[in-house]
C-alpha cells in the first residue's frame, strides 16, 4: 500500500457519471416549533462525489449525526434539497449495533436475506465478506463475545452486504481505543479503494478526519452549516501520526476552537 | 461497484490482516468453562442443605408436641404415605387429570395472551382503549373469578379453564407488549438501515428483541395458571373426577393430614420443577446466548 491518497481522480475511475453522489443544497432541519424550536442544520450545502471520501468534523450540537440521518433517508430536512446518486446508503454507527441473538456471520446474512438474496448464494457471500474484513474464523460467535473493534468489522461487513455505493459512517471508531483505532483506519481505507465506495464519514477527531479523508469539512454548532473545507493533499501512505496529517489537523483544529469559543460569549 | 477482491488473490502478504489477528485474539476474552459436574455439584449442594434443615425443622416441631400426630404428622409419615398413594395408583391418577388440565388452560392462555399482545402491539387505539385493563387484570386475584366461572359453566372443566386463561393470558400479553416497548431503538435504527420493513421488521428485529421480555411472561403466566388451578380444583370439585385439588379437599374431609401434606409436597414440587426445568433454562439460555449473564 503506497499509493498517493489524495489523487481526486478516483471519481473518474471508479464511475463514468458526471454527477456527485450526495449532493445537499440548503438544507435545513428544525427540531421542535415555536419557541422550542431547535434549528439542527442551517442550509448546509454539501456535495460528495462519486468514490471520494469525506469527513466532517465538528463539535458537539453541529448536527453531524441528524444530517447522515437525512442522508440516510432515516428523517426528512425540514427544507433544502437531498440529491442521492443510486441506491439508498448505508449507515453504521458509533455502536455496532449487531443484533444480539445472530451470530457474526448470521448478522452479515440478515442484510442479504433482507435484500431478498438466495440462500445458497448468501452463505457464499458471507464468508467472502467475513474474510474481507478478517473474520473468518469468527462467524459462529456472538456479538457479547467480540470486542469493541471486531464488532465494528462485522458492522463494516454488514453494510458491505446491503451492496449501497455510498457508505455513511457516524463516529464509528469514537468507543475504540487507539491500537485497534489505527488498524481499523487502515482496514476501512483498504475496503474504500479495493471496492470503490463513496464514503461520508462524521466524526470530532479532526485527527481522523485527517487521516482517512482526501476533503475535510468543518461544521458549525448551532446551528449546523459547513463552515471550511480542507483539501487533504497528502502524497504515499498516510499515518495518524505524520507531521503532514498533524500539520493540517492543527490548522483545522484552531479554527474548530474558534466555533466553539463563539458559544461562551453568547 | 468493483466486485471485492478476495484476501487470497490479492497476493500480496496481508500485514494488515495478521496484525487485527494478533489483536483479536488479545482482545477476546478467554472462557474458562467450568465442568458440567462440577457446576452440578456446585448449584445442588446449598439446595440439599436447605431441604435437610427443613425437614429438620419440621421433625422438631414434631417432637416438641406442639401439635398432636394426627394433626401434623412428622416428614416420615407423609413421605410414607406419598408413597403408599403412589403404589396404589391414586396420585398417578390425579396427578395426570390435573396436568392435563394445566396443559391445555396453559396453552388457550398463550394463544388469548399471545393474540391480545400482538393486537394491542399494533394498534395504538387498541393499546389506549385496553392497555391498562390488561395489567389491572393481572392484579385481580384470580379465585374472585370463580363465582361468575361457576355460574356461566356450572361446576365443569370448563370453569376452571375460564379462570385459568383469565389468570395467565394478561401476564402473557404483558410480556410480549413490553418486550415490544423496549426493543432498544438503536437496534430498530440498525433495522431500517437494512431495509426491514413490515412483516420483515417484526420477524427479523422486533419479536427476537422483544423475546426475553416474551419468556419472563411465559413464566409469570404459569405461575398465575398454576396457582388458578389449584383454586379451581378445590372450590370445583366435578363428582367422579379426581384430581390433586380433589384430593387435598378429600383429605381435608377426612381428617387425613398426612394425606393432605403429601398432595400439598406434589403441588409445591409440580410448579418448581416446571418453572425450573422448563422457564429457567429456557431463560437462562437465551440470556447467555446474547451475554446478558456472566459466567455463563
Amino acid at each position: 500500500m503506497s499509493a498517493v491518497i489524495a489523487d481526486g481522480n478516483r471519481a473518474v475511475t471508479s464511475s463514468p457519471t458526471t454527477a456527485p453522489a450526495i449532493r445537499l443544497e440548503g438544507v435545513t432541519k428544525v427540531f421542535g416549533r415555536g419557541g422550542d424550536a431547535v434549528v439542527a442544520l442551517d442550509g448546509l450545502d454539501l456535495t460528495v462525489d462519486v468514490g471520494s471520501f469525506v469527513c466532517l468534523v465538528g463539535a458537539s450540537g453541529c448536527g453531524k449525526s441528524t444530517l447522515l440521518n437525512i442522508v440516510a433517508g432515516l428523517d426528512a430536512p425540514t427544507s433544502g434539497l437531498v440529491e442521492i446518486d443510486g441506491d439508498r446508503p448505508t449507515l453504521i454507527f458509533q455502536e455496532a449495533a449487531l443484533f444480539p441473538w445472530l451470530t457474526t456471520a448470521e448478522n452479515v446474512e440478515l442484510a442479504l436475506r433482507l435484500r431478498g438474496v438466495p440462500s445458497r448464494q448468501r452463505r457464499e457471500t458471507v464468508a467472502d465478506l467475513l474474510d474481507l474484513v478478517h473474520l473468518s474464523g469468527f462467524a459462529g460467535k456472538r456479538p457479547h463475545e467480540l470486542s469493541g473493534g471486531m464488532r465494528q468489522r462485522v458492522a463494516l461487513a454488514r453494510a458491505l452486504a446491503q451492496e449501497a455505493r455510498i457508505l455513511l459512517l457516524d463516529e464509528p471508531f469514537g468507543a475504540l481505543d487507539a491500537i485497534t483505532r489505527d488498524l481499523l483506519h487502515e482496514e476501512l481505507e483498504r475496503i474504500w479503494r479495493d471496492a470503490g465506495l463513496t464514503i461520508l464519514f462524521v466524526t470530532h477527531n479532526v485527527r481522523e478526519a485527517v487521516r482517512l479523508g482526501q476533503r475535510v469539512v468543518l461544521l458549525s454548532s448551532r446551528p449546523g452549516r459547513a463552515v471550511a473545507e480542507f483539501p487533504v493533499v497528502i502524497g504515499g501512505e498516510r499515518r495518524i501520526e505524520s507531521p503532514e496529517v498533524s500539520a493540517l489537523a492543527i490548522t483545522i483544529g484552531q479554527q474548530l476552537s474558534e466555533q466553539v469559543r463563539r458559544h461562551a460569549s453568547t | 461497484m468493483r466486485p471485492l477482491r478476495p484476501l487470497a488473490e490479492a497476493g500480496a502478504v496481508d500485514q494488515l490482516g495478521t496484525r487485527l489477528a494478533g489483536l483479536d485474539t488479545l482482545e477476546i476474552p478467554s472462557l474458562r468453562r467450568t465442568p458440567r459436574f462440577r457446576r452440578i455439584v456446585d448449584a445442588g449442594w446449598p439446595k440439599l442443605v436447605a431441604l435437610a434443615i427443613a425437614l429438620g425443622a419440621w421433625e422438631l416441631v414434631v417432637l416438641s408436641g406442639w401439635k398432636p400426630p394426627w394433626l401434623l404428622p412428622s416428614p416420615a409419615t407423609v413421605f410414607g404415605e406419598l408413597w403408599r398413594e403412589f403404589a396404589a395408583g391414586d396420585l398417578v391418577a390425579a396427578v395426570s387429570v390435573t396436568l392435563r388440565r394445566a396443559a391445555i388452560g396453559y396453552a388457550l392462555a398463550v394463544l388469548v395472551g399471545g393474540i391480545i399482545g400482538v393486537l394491542v402491539v399494533r394498534s395504538k387505539t387498541l393499546r389506549a382503549a385496553v392497555g391498562s385493563l390488561i395489567t389491572g387484570l393481572q392484579t385481580m386475584p384470580s379465585i374472585a373469578w370463580f363465582p361468575l366461572a361457576i355460574l356461566l359453566f356450572q361446576l365443569s372443566e370448563t370453569a376452571i379453564l375460564f379462570v385459568v386463561v383469565l389468570g395467565a393470558a394478561p401476564s402473557i400479553a404483558n410480556g410480549l407488549i413490553s418486550g415490544v416497548d423496549h426493543v432498544p431503538p438503536l437496534l430498530l435504527r440498525a433495522g431500517r438501515v437494512l431495509g426491514a420493513q413490515g412483516l420483515a421488521k417484526y420477524r427479523h428485529v422486533i419479536l427476537p428483541a422483544a423475546l426475553p421480555a416474551a419468556i419472563a411472561g411465559l413464566k409469570q403466566g404459569w405461575a398465575f395458571a398454576w396457582r388458578s388451578l389449584m383454586a379451581g380444583e378445590l372450590l370445583v370439585l366435578i363428582p367422579g373426577q379426581t384430581s390433586v385439588g380433589a384430593q387435598l379437599q378429600f383429605s381435608r374431609e377426612f381428617s387425613d393430614a398426612p394425606g393432605l401434606i403429601a398432595m400439598m409436597i406434589v403441588i409445591l414440587v409440580i410448579g418448581i420443577v416446571v418453572d425450573v426445568v422448563v422457564f429457567s433454562t429456557v431463560e437462562r439460555s437465551i440470556r447467555a446466548r446474547r451475554g446478558l449473564v456472566d459466567g455463563a
